[in-house]
């Protein structure tokens, strides 16, 4: 299960999420392909983060359905090939950079974890910080770590909320690098953004949200920087 | 992964962040401590009515330290949001409460038998020659008040007044908990030195009863 | 509304006859006299506090199940009966045990079992008030409604066990233990009525519960919109 058989979709199937009377989402339906970058937009408030941690198995929809499309058969695993990064880093503050890694690469059954692990922190040039404790990384490097946490699996779908808040510009810059190459290599990302960067330059495509609905999709009507820049005035 | 191994890992981190800042076993030994020596106030230890009500003090003062204990256990989880990268790595939730309850259980056992010696001089009751069944008594107990703390833990972490919500919910709960435990180290500790297996098997039952329940609604205590 | 009021008047009308009945129908008690008859009202609601706590049990697990609220409206509903109940039970065992025992509270294997079971719905009641957001407030209080219940045969259990180590004088008897036989019949003549009076009760508060939750929702949704 952890090993990916392939490039997934993901379909919403008319997902309805309401917390106490309030309806984070209505009847959204949405099909993503394989290997498409969705840009997800809205205001606050509209259903971004909601949508992200439904497709991610956290949220539990109060209506409809999300599935991965093109999996193996009877995708209903518990442990999906989804890699998700969230505002929050997700990792123990308490334990190093590789303590962490190790410890969720473990869980999720990444064979040969020790080298893997050491191979990405190479990359993200983190490997001299591997063994200090995540609680003296900055900002920028703990989401760094966040973004290697959710790619120790391979995943084939990769959900991203707001991922570069808070960032510096060089940190940004490599998460656009690194974005840029998972796209490039097949991954589908669904990635929430509430404005233009060099991470929304990399969407080939865009929804808007509003109140819970799909209010704009570059894939029906209109292009992906009309779709984005008008979220960006509203 | 499979749930034991995933339950294994989660251990292993469980204990090796306690084992960094011992912050929960130290502040909860000393709590445990102070619990007792209050206690001692309320009767004439030196006489024979020490043998009488000390066990039950004891176990009582276990369970008051037990639902401070378990605040931070989905609490800390909170930080981060870690819980949520947990829920996602692993196979089967039950291995991320699976993990805790062992980890509680350790810590309580190791607080519990760390205030044995102490206790036996404090109320003057020689704990010699029954040391393996009390150890026994004192791991079925502690099992006990873990399964059932670690699943009200995730419950009153989404609770307001969380700090005594969790007492609020666990203490009544665990009265048969109590009343065994108390029970099972009284026979122990009296002269006569009695294994009580019925109270004894009664801890068992108990244990199995709220772990079963555990494995079957735990999953839904995660959920959003 | 006709069908609630005829339901309303029967059940006020099997009180009436069976409070008639616990006074006038059955004799009196050889040894405790007159304050025997509370035994009628004391065991007769202690048993509709356990079925309304039954009933409570089994709404939490279709809530969990299938998360339709009339569960979680139905838990809710039960516990507050059966907390009503068991209260009553609680009450009138200390105005019973001090005429005849001089004292006001024993520590009977029933009655601190019953406490314990109240301090449970106490605090199922208490998590429920701790939980703002309606369908969280459900889901987890319909969890600890089932850990408290399957907790109750334990309680009792334990209670009961450590009673036969450390015996205290049989005060209150059980129902049923040496009951002659009109006497028997008035007391399963008051359980009926206690019963009915429950499901009364449970009824009207749960269409408390439907309409204020149902307009709560209108509110919300007019405020969004």
């Amino acid at each position: 299960m952890s090993e990916p058989a392939g490039v997934l979709g993901i379909r919403f199937d008319k997902i309805d999420k309401r917390y106490g009377g309030l309806y984070a989402l209505r009847r959204v339906s949405l099909e993503i392909a394989k290997g498409e970058c969705v840009a997800l937009v809205g205001r606050n408030g509209s259903g971004k983060t909601t949508l992200l941690r439904i497709a991610a198995r956290l949220a539990r929809p109060t209506s409809g359905t999300v599935t991965f499309v093109g999996g193996p058969a009877g995708d209903d695993s518990r442990v999906t090939p989804v890699g998700f990064v969230a505002h929050a880093t997700m990792l123990y503050d308490e334990l190093s950079a590789e303590e962490n890694l190790l410890l969720f690469g473990r869980l999720l059954g990444v064979p040969e974890v020790s080298l893997r692990v050491a191979e990405l922190l190479r990359e993200t040039g983190l490997y001299d910080r591997r063994a200090s404790m995540l609680r003296t990384f900055s900002r920028g490097m703990r989401q760094r770590v966040a973004v290697v946490r959710a790619l120790l699996h391979r995943p084939s779908v990769l959900l991203l909320d707001e991922p570069a808040t808070g960032l510096d510009s060089v940190s940004v810059e490599w998460l656009a690098r690194t974005l840029r190459q998972l796209r490039d290599s097949g991954c589908t990302i669904l990635m929430s953004l509430h404005s233009e960067s060099e991470i929304s330059a990399l969407a080939t495509r865009a929804v808007r949200l509003d109140a819970g609905a799909v209010a704009g999709d570059s894939a029906t009507a209109g292009s992906v920087g009309a779709i984005l820049s008008w979220s960006v005035a509203g | 992964m499979s749930l034991v191994s995933n339950a294994t890992v989660l251990l292993g981190k469980e204990l090796r962040t306690e084992f960094r800042s011992r912050e929960l076993l130290t502040t909860t030994v000393v709590f445990i401590l102070m619990v007792v020596v209050l206690f001692s106030f309320t009767f004439d230890t030196s006489s024979g009515e020490s043998r009488k009500f000390a066990p039950g003090l004891l176990w009582l003062a276990f369970l008051f330290a037990a639902s401070l204990m378990l605040q931070p256990c989905f609490l800390r989880e909170q930080n981060n949001d870690t819980l949520s990268v947990l829920r996602l790595s692993v196979s089967d939730p039950f291995a991320i409460f699976l993990a805790k309850l062992a980890a509680n259980t350790l810590f309580l056992l190791f607080t519990e038998l760390l205030m044995l010696p102490v206790f036996s001089i404090f109320f003057n009751v020689p704990v010699g020659g029954v040391v393996p069944q009390l150890v026994l008594v004192f791991f079925l107990g502690s099992l006990g008040i873990s399964v059932a703390g670690t699943a009200l833990s995730a419950i009153s972490a989404q609770a307001r007044m969380r700090e005594l919500m969790l007492p609020i919910l666990l203490l009544p709960l665990l009265t048969p908990v109590l009343i065994a435990s108390a029970e099972a180290t009284a026979a122990l500790l009296d002269p006569a030195h009695a294994f009580r297996k019925d109270w004894v098997a009664f801890l068992a039952i108990f244990d199995v009863v709220f772990l079963t329940a555990l494995w079957l609604f735990g999953e839904y205590l995660l959920e959003e | 509304m006709a069908k609630r009021a005829i339901w309303g008047a029967v059940v006020v009308l099997l009180v009436m006859v069976s409070g008639y009945a616990n006074f006038f129908v059955a004799p009196t008690e050889r040894s405790m006299g007159e304050i025997q008859r509370i035994f009628y009202l004391h065991a007769a609601s202690g048993w509709a506090g356990m079925t309304a706590f039954f009933v409570c049990f089994v709404a939490n697990i279709f809530y969990v199940l299938g998360r339709k609220q009339k569960w979680d409206w139905i838990g809710v509903s039960a516990a507050e009966v059966g907390l009503a109940f068991t209260t009553v039970l609680l009450i009138t065992g200390p105005i019973w045990a001090h005429p005849v025992w001089g004292i006001w509270w024993t520590w009977d294997a029933r009655l601190t079992s019953t406490f314990i079971l109240w301090m449970l719905y106490i605090a199922y009641l208490l998590l429920r008030g701790m939980v703002e957001e309606p369908d969280r407030r459900a889901l987890l209080s319909a969890i600890f409604g089932i850990f408290a219940f399957i907790d109750v045969p334990l309680v009792f259990g334990a209670i009961r066990w450590w009673r036969t180590q450390h015996p205290q004088p049989v005060i209150m008897g059980g129902p049923g233990s040496g009951l002659e036989p009109t006497m028997r019949k008035v007391f399963f003549f008051s359980v009926l009525a206690m019963h009915a009076l429950m499901v009364l009760l449970l009824s009207e508060r749960y269409r408390l519960e439907k309409t204020r939750e149902e307009f709560l929702e209108v509110q919300r949704e007019a405020e969004v919109g």
